[in-house]
């Protein structure tokens, strides 16, 4: 070390042990003859929140202080830091935001897992951030990059992330004390010293190795391949041959559907999902020519099935009471094997949906009768279902076989009307501007949940439509659909949607040079 | 009890001379007490000093060897009252608490204090919460020491001079007869050091020695024509008499080279200015600096003799102050031009008027000052230390981190009163809420996005007082626990009753000061024996005279739910109490922890208790989460290849205290949510129940399972 001190700095979240490692740290290093200093914003600021330990080393014995003390600062400054030890990606992100990280002399140990923020969880659709282009940064930002997912690594030794981190900062090397005064500083502390050990072990090793493992990349659940060859069963025989009529780009998604649809219903149903595909098939390719790009088609596709299997009573039912689902809870809670667990399902019924599930006619009557619907209201309220019991556990597989009459709910009807009435639009739309009916389909995304939530997104969906008049002959109409789609998800109280409504009322000329053609 | 156990720290209070002390910054303030023979000791908690009282909460024993009285007080006017005792007899005295805040709360009996003037020493000790962490509005705490003529002590920032501070500061008011502020940054409250301890002394006077002899002095007395005399001692005894003892003591240190430019820096910000100068080459690592340094350690009262002497000779000198307004750059300006020095001051004009100094401002600042100044001094050492890295644009870089604020812990009890309350709000409206400092101020954060106001600790209640006439809609306050027993009662809930306010005012009751650290105040259930608490807010409330108010407990939130509803459309106009009870489950894990894992290794029937989602069954909504925003409940990737919305999911943290199936049943959310009793240990009978219900179960399972096997595609 030259004549200043070692500099480092880490990154964390309140709650993960920020405070125990900066505490090994200073035992180990004052166990070694060396000078340090260490400091903390404790407080409400801690409270879940990201947060900085600082620490400063300096050997005692150094010529050039000669046993003095030097000036440690109370704060890292920027492109002054030689390791930045971050327990979470975005934590490295922020690190380098400040200039902690410079390419000169910066060490970056970090974890590539995420914990996700607030703003990243609370929102309607899809925000949560890889950090993949900060981890291309980092590449190119730190003198050394080390990574890899210390929190899968403490959770695989039952240890905890500041273990882990102690065992790649020693394993990096970047300090000047042998492994065995990390071991004794964890010994000393002495709790959980034998899965913090083994923690510590596997972090070494890994560090010491220089790993850089890019997270886990996001792997959306995976479409079938290609169709099957052929099946037994004569009903899905007939299937599988229109499967193989629809084109080639689009023949797994509708295979998925069709899957889900026996699985939601029966196989007359999967049959009628591909009859209605195949309508907007036919009409895709007479609009096609030679490309073999189906977007409309895959976007049907996708929608259609996730609609046509709405989740009712009867949906909800048969899901909680399948056996995979009993041993999904099991691995999902980390029950131990063997060890005996009751389950509990927390369900709402309203009275919406309970005369959903009825026959037309009585489900009708039964909305449309105050009193009947208040006594109903008064004696639904919280369900909690104990579906481990027999007698819950029948309960719900009752409801579940309703599925036979499905087709005769009242549920059933209003959304098999909206479905039909939906596919008319595509169809309708696809003639005159094919994206725009891509995005009329894909706009069913927004009507998804329960209760409360499915009516708010049906609200959204049906304010998208009354916009298609308007858009059809607009060159930028299906950018403009896209982007209220957006504005339907960004918040719940519909305010982003209201302004961009009222930002497209006026169907403005849009210019051909800045707005690509995008009809077919 | 607090968050952390310091039984290690309390052994360190018994170290004897000469033996080495090492631990944070605030925890060498409480063994510089003990050595400079302090008799009492009060204040209230809050960051950065909260670990000063918790330590010494639990080190009674070693305070009662030595004869030191110390109090929790209720807040800090009553430490600062405590401050009394010193006036009169030769005590040694010493209070603590967050500044300004606290400074503000105390500021009535610390202004009469100042005036009567002390006989013993009178320590304030103050954290002052500016900068990177603060969790309250940005002052400084020097217009107090100003107003009230006050010394304020601002010394750097390691152990040594902060132990000597102590010291010096119980001298230094003895000797002027004034009380002395002792002010610390956040860092340095936290910073880890070592000094070499001295052995505690015993109080020179105690309060026994007091009361066997009282004794009275009518100049002492806030009240004319003694304070007309007061006013003229501060100026004409105190303020040259504390003058002398600085000078002549040498509180304040002249350091560095001999350029005929130089620095006058506050003691505090002394390291980062260190720092600086070796930055930019023009010191060592060591604090030998090629520029002369003034280091105030006490910033008022300023000592003219010494500006002047420092200022000879110099072409310019740059003042470096933190924060607004530049109380020792005006200061020193006014003192050079009454002796017509010709030295030019530089200040705030390369530094930034407010805000914290840190690294990143002071070195450019300093830098700004050198180019100008002294050039030579920065060309000649610094090349290699200026060059500018090559990096990736922050402003890029921070469009990709998503902020990460602060919020409400796992399981926090606070979680489902909020939920309720913004449940509440799609019902009857929005509705105008006023706020309180304590975890709950968190609501004012996402997801909750709720309060129009925080006026201060306490003031909940208060703050919504023109709010309440009777119109249309009522405002709701929320106070907390902490909040209500500091000033709430008073200012929010009897104001309320003697003014027949129409108000709904929640109080968070989580038996704890949460907020600061897990306090014990005077209605947590569970006190050490020191203390008498387990009062009722219930009983206080209608003692001052509430007709209206419900218990009710956060965690069941139809029952939060509908009394909140109750509260704002009763009939009844007068002020409305609802007390939401919920023990604060950081301090309940601490506790419960410990337990459960014995109770399994005993071999005991236990349950524990876990929350799930079906992500089959979850479209991606996130209501549940925009509902709670337990830390807990976060996201993952949809196992459905149709659906693309990322799915809610309950992560290993989880603590089971149930609120994620209240909020899914109170708002109608969706049916994913189960709950999981894991059950250790069963019994014989669990046993024979699991057995049944698998067989039964497992074998309609089955039967459906072959449906499905027959349609596979």
């Amino acid at each position: 070390m030259s004549a200043t001190p070692y500099k480092l700095a880490i990154a964390a979240l309140g709650g993960q042990g920020g405070a125990v490692l900066t505490g090994w740290l200073i035992e180990i290093a004052e166990a070694n003859g060396y000078f340090v200093q260490s400091t903390s914003v404790p407080g409400v600021a801690q409270r879940t929140g990201a947060t900085l330990y600082y620490l400063e080393f300096f050997p005692r014995a150094s010529p050039a202080g000669g046993g003095r003390e030097p000036i440690m600062a109370l704060m890292p400054v920027a492109g002054d830091v030689d390791c930045v030890v971050a327990a979470e990606l975005i934590e490295a992100g922020r690190a380098m935001a400040r200039g902690l990280v410079t390419p000169e002399r910066t060490t970056l140990i970090a974890s590539s897992h995420r914990e996700l923020t607030i703003g990243e969880r609370s929102t309607m659709g899809q925000a949560v951030s890889t950090g993949a282009e900060l981890v291309e940064i980092a590449r190119s930002q730190a003198k050394r990059f080390i990574m890899f997912d210390m929190a899968d690594m403490a959770e695989e030794r039952s240890s905890v992330i500041s273990a882990v981190l102690l065992g790649a900062i020693a394993g990096s090397a970047v300090l000047p004390f042998r492994k065995d005064a990390f071991e004794a500083a964890i010994r000393k502390g002495g709790l959980a010293v034998a899965t913090n050990l083994a923690a510590f072990e596997d972090a070494y090793q890994a560090a010491s190795a220089g790993t850089v493992a890019v997270p886990k990349a996001s792997s959306p659940a995976q479409l079938p391949g290609a169709l099957p060859t052929d099946v037994k069963d004569p009903k899905l025989r007939v299937l599988l041959q229109r499967l193989r009529a629809l084109p080639p780009g689009v023949q797994s998604l509708a295979l998925e559907g069709v899957r889900r649809l026996i699985d939601y219903q029966d196989p007359r149903y999967a049959w009628l999902y591909l009859e209605r595909l195949e309508h907007i098939a036919h009409l895709e390719s007479a609009h096609a020519g030679a490309t073999s790009d189906r977007p409309l088609t895959a976007a049907t596709a996708r929608a259609l099935a996730l609609w046509m299997s709405f989740e009712d009573p009867i949906r909800v039912a048969d899901l909680k009471t399948r056996a995979a689902r009993a041993a999904g809870v099991r691995t999902e809670v980390r029950a131990l094997p063997g060890q005996l667990m009751n389950v509990t399902e927390f369900m709402k019924p309203r009275v919406a949906e309970i005369a959903g599930t009825l026959p037309v006619d009585v489900g009708r009557r039964l909305l449309n009768s105050a009193w009947a619907s208040n006594l109903l209201g008064r004696l639904t309220g919280g369900r909690r279902v104990r579906s481990s019991t027999v007698s819950g556990f029948l309960m719900l597989r009752m409801i579940a076989g309703l599925r036979r009459w499905r087709r005769g709910t009242l549920r059933y009807e209003v959304e098999n009307a909206r479905i039909e009435h939906w596919l008319v639009q595509i169809q309708k739309t696809a003639l005159s501007n094919l994206a725009l009916a891509v995005e009329v389909a894909r706009a069913q995304r927004l009507v998804k949940g329960y209760g409360d939530t499915h009516e708010r997104g049906w609200r959204n969906f049906l304010k998208l439509m009354e916009q298609l008049e308007g858009l059809e002959g607009r060159t930028d109409g299906a950018a403009v659909l896209a982007r209220l789609h957006e504005a339907a998800l960004a918040d719940e109280e519909g305010l982003a949607l209201a302004r961009e409504l009222a930002a497209n009322v006026v169907p403005h000329t849009a210019s051909p040079t800045r707005t690509p053609a995008v009809n077919a | 009890m607090a968050e952390r156990s310091f039984a290690s720290e309390v052994l360190s209070l018994r170290l004897g001379e000469g033996e080495e002390f090492r631990g944070e910054g605030i925890l060498a303030v409480t063994k510089a007490l003990l050595q400079s023979g302090v008799a009492y000791v009060g204040g209230y908690q809050g960051a950065p000093i909260s670990h000063l009282m918790d330590v010494l909460s639990d080190a009674q024993p070693v305070l009662d060897e030595l004869g030191v009285h110390f109090e929790a007080s209720a807040n800090e006017a009553t430490a600062a009252a405590m401050l009394a005792a010193s006036i009169n007899y030769p005590m040694r005295g010493a209070v603590t608490w967050k500044s300004t805040v606290g400074t503000n709360v105390a500021a009535d009996a610390l202004a009469n204090l100042a005036s009567a003037g002390v006989k013993g020493g009178a320590l304030i000790i103050l954290g002052e919460d500016y900068g990177e962490g603060a969790s309250i509005m940005q002052e400084r705490t020097h217009a107090f020491a100003m107003k009230s003529q006050m010394w304020l002590l601002d010394p750097k920032p390691n152990l040594p001079s902060i132990v000597r501070a102590v010291e010096q500061g119980f001298e230094l008011s003895e000797a002027s007869h004034t009380p002395v502020m002792l002010m610390l940054r956040i860092r340095a409250c936290h910073v880890y050091g070592r000094f070499t301890a001295k052995a505690n002394q015993r109080p020179a006077f105690s309060s026994a020695d007091a009361l066997a002899a009282p004794s009275r002095d009518y100049g002492r007395i806030i009240l004319p024509p003694s304070t007309f005399a007061q006013e003229k001692q501060k100026i004409t005894e105190r303020l040259p008499a504390a003058q002398h003892f600085i000078a002549s003591r040498g509180l304040n240190e002249f350091c560095g080279g001999d350029a005929d430019v130089g620095i006058v820096l506050q003691g505090g910000l002394y390291n980062g200015v260190l720092r600086s100068l070796e930055l930019l080459g023009c010191a060592d690592a060591f604090g030998t600096s090629a520029l002369p340094l003034y280091v105030l350690n006490v910033t008022y009262p300023l000592i003219p003799d010494e500006i002047v002497r420092f200022c000879a000779g110099k072409r310019a000198v740059l003042v470096i102050e933190e924060g607004q307004p530049d109380f020792i750059e005006q200061s020193i300006c006014q003192t050079l031009h009454q002796q017509s020095g010709t030295t030019r001051i530089i200040g705030k004009e390369v530094l930034p008027m407010a805000g914290e100094y840190t690294g990143d401002v002071l070195k450019p600042g300093i830098e700004k000052f050198l180019e100008r100044w002294a050039p030579a001094l920065l060309q000649a050492q610094a090349p290699a230390a200026r060059r500018e890295a090559t990096l990736v644009p922050s402003g890029k870089l921070a469009a990709l981190v998503p902020q990460r604020p602060s919020g409400l812990c796992i399981g926090c009890p606070e979680r489902p009163l909020f939920s309720a309350i913004k449940l509440v709000q799609r019902e009857l409206g929005a509705l105008h809420i006023s706020s309180d400092i304590g975890c709950h101020s968190f609501a004012t954060l996402p997801p909750f996005n709720m309060g129009n106001s925080i006026m201060g600790y306490g003031l909940g209640a208060a703050g919504a007082s023109a709010l309440t006439t009777h119109a249309r809609g009522r405002a709701v306050a929320v106070m907390g626990d902490g909040g209500f027993w500091h000033n709430g009662l008073t200012s929010g809930i009897g104001n309320a009753v003697f003014n027949r306010q129409d108000a709904v005012t929640v109080i968070v009751d989580n038996g704890y000061s949460a907020a600061t650290g897990g306090q014990d105040i005077l209605s947590s259930r569970a006190p050490p024996k020191e203390r008498n608490a387990n009062q009722s807010i219930l009983n206080a409330v209608k003692g001052i005279g509430v007709k209206w108010v419900k218990r009710v407990h956060t965690y069941d939130m139809r029952e939060t739910l509908a009394v909140l509803r109750e509260a704002l459309t009763t009939g009844y106009d007068g002020p409305k109490v609802i007390i939401a009870e919920g023990e604060c489950q950081l301090n309940r894990q601490r506790r419960v922890r410990p337990l459960f894992k014995k109770a399994v290794a005993q071999g005991e029937r236990v349950v524990r208790e876990r929350f799930g989602i079906d992500a089959a069954l979850c479209t991606g909504d996130h209501s549940c989460i925009r509902l709670s925003g337990c830390p807990s409940l976060s996201l993952k990737e949809n196992p459905d290849p149709l659906r693309t919305d990322p799915v809610a999911h309950v992560d290993n943290t989880c603590v089971g205290c149930g609120v994620c199936g209240e909020v899914a049943h109170a708002a109608v959310l969706c049916p994913s949510f189960y709950r999981a009793d894991i059950i250790y240990n069963p019994n014989r009978w669990d046993r024979l129940l699991h057995a049944v219900r698998t067989a039964v179960i497992g074998a309609l399972q089955r039967r459906a399972e072959r449906r499905r096997l027959r349609f596979a595609l």
